[in-house]
């Protein structure tokens, strides 16, 4: 379970958020500039806040006042960037193994392969980034994301990039991952129709604050 | 026309030898410079910017000299380290080595300092949420990224060390055999009557090596380029 409690000055407004999140998919749901992604980096450890406190399964990951802040590379939480973010110079295959390798672990071929499967990834696993299409991309994004055996999975807006059609097509394989992988879900979005479909909990954001807490049918309100 | 003299192999080859030698120590300390210029905000960092930049906008022979009463045999740091480590520079192959490598330093800190501000930081975020440390994201994601850059840097410092004559000469002399390099020989050739034709081998020679140095580090660029951009 993550606990997050934190507050942050960004430049003009201040973010001032407070929620909890169990399994399942929690989508963080509002406009753009309602400060989605900054949350999420904060939780990763790529932003440091101001105060506050964030809790993932019992490990203080930050706490303002105790002065303990886990540096990213040990907190063991798997990110989907928006634009995806592989490595340009590595094959996809080494793109999937590095956090792995980071992380000092054996190969493990089952995994690996029950990975590509979930993803569909396995006859790109030779090329490049650079040429793959971008729902492609997104897709082993995804996979590098969880190889990485990740205790809690932040996808933030993974599907903006894409066109409607594309959208389609990889909604699916979240679907998946949040019914099959069991890795707790943060996912970052503006778009109703999507949310709609990931959820199993909105919290709704705006401004920095958090707005309301519940079901897919905030959605409608 | 074209001969060369056992006498100017051997300054082909010291030339070579020196510039590739600068080259390769010049570069683990041209990264971690450009590494720090391209990445950290510290106090006197303008200052450490411009000393960097010097042997670029000061006459070689005032670099030769500074060297000179600096790493000589009794100056402080050459003593230092003839007594200590037993590293000797002046009159030395060597010591066109260290003459060469400092002139061609900023050349090479430049290059690869641009090509690592070039790099995009969100793919050291990516790295670092993946399990990387500082020191394994460096390796695996920094430097690579950066390493067209790296070539190009690499290749200006060597040909930049090829053509060293000022630092070189006021530093080490040209001593045939120790000191005296392809630019050294030529310049000894063109002051005796009737070396014109034994400097134009040696010149024919400069331009090869500098073509062929040239030509390699665009392919080996190119190929680096193209491995980040997926082809």
């Amino acid at each position: 379970m993550l606990a997050v409690d934190i507050e942050k000055k960004l430049g003009t407004f201040t973010l001032n958020t407070q929620f909890t999140s169990e399994s399942g998919a929690t989508v963080l749901f509002g406009p753009s500039g309602a400060g989605k992604t900054s949350v999420i980096n904060m939780i990763a450890g790529l932003l440091k806040p101001d105060r506050g406190r964030i809790v993932l399964d019992d490990e203080v990951l930050f706490d303002g006042a105790a002065r303990i802040e886990v540096p990213a590379w040990r907190r063991r939480i798997g990110y989907v960037f928006q634009e995806g973010r592989l490595f340009p110079h590595l094959s996809v295959k080494h793109n999937l193994d590095y956090g792995r390798w980071m992380g000092g672990h054996a190969a493990n071929a089952a995994a690996f392969a029950h990975v590509a499967e979930l993803l569909d990834i396995g006859p790109l696993l030779d090329r490049r980034p650079g040429k793959l299409s971008g729902g492609e991309r997104q897709r082993v994004a995804v996979g590098r994301a969880l190889l990485m055996r990740p205790r809690l999975l932040l996808l933030d807006e993974p599907l903006a990039s894409l066109d409607a059609a594309r959208k389609q097509d990889i909604l699916p394989y979240f679907e998946r991952l949040r019914d099959e992988a069991k890795v707790p879900m943060i996912y970052v979005s503006h778009d109703a129709a999507e949310v709609r479909r990931i959820a199993s909990r909105v919290v709704r954001l705006d401004g920095g604050k958090v707005m309301a807490t519940g079901g897919v049918e905030l959605l409608t309100s | 026309m074209f001969e060369l003299s056992p006498q100017d192999w051997t300054a082909v080859a010291l030339s070579l030898r020196v510039a590739a030698v600068s080259t390769v120590v010049a570069l683990p300390f041209g990264i971690a410079i450009a590494t720090l210029l391209a990445r950290k905000d510290f106090w006197g960092k303008s200052l450490v910017d411009a000393v960097v930049l010097l042997p670029l906008v000061l006459p070689p022979v005032v670099t030769g000299y500074l060297l000179l009463i600096t790493f000589g045999r009794r100056a402080p740091v050459g003593a230092f380290l003839a007594d200590h480590f037993g590293i000797v520079f002046s009159f030395r192959w060597t010591g066109a080595a260290l003459a060469c490598g400092i002139m061609a330093f900023p050349l090479m800190v430049r290059a690869i300092r641009l090509s690592i501000e070039a790099i995009d930081r969100r793919l050291e975020d990516a790295a670092a949420t993946l399990g990387a440390n500082r020191p394994w994201l460096f390796l695996t994601v920094t430097l690579p990224l950066a390493l067209p850059g790296i070539i190009t840097g690499m290749m200006l410092a060597f040909a930049r060390a090829l053509g060293e004559f000022g630092a070189t000469i006021t530093f080490v002399s040209n001593i045939p055999g120790e000191t005296q390099t392809i630019s050294a020989a030529i310049y000894t050739l063109t002051q005796v009557p009737g070396g014109d034709a034994a400097a134009l081998s040696l010149v024919i020679v400069a331009v090869i090596i500098s073509l062929a140095a040239l030509i390699a580090s665009e392919w080996l660029a190119r190929r680096a380029t193209a491995r980040l951009h997926g082809s």
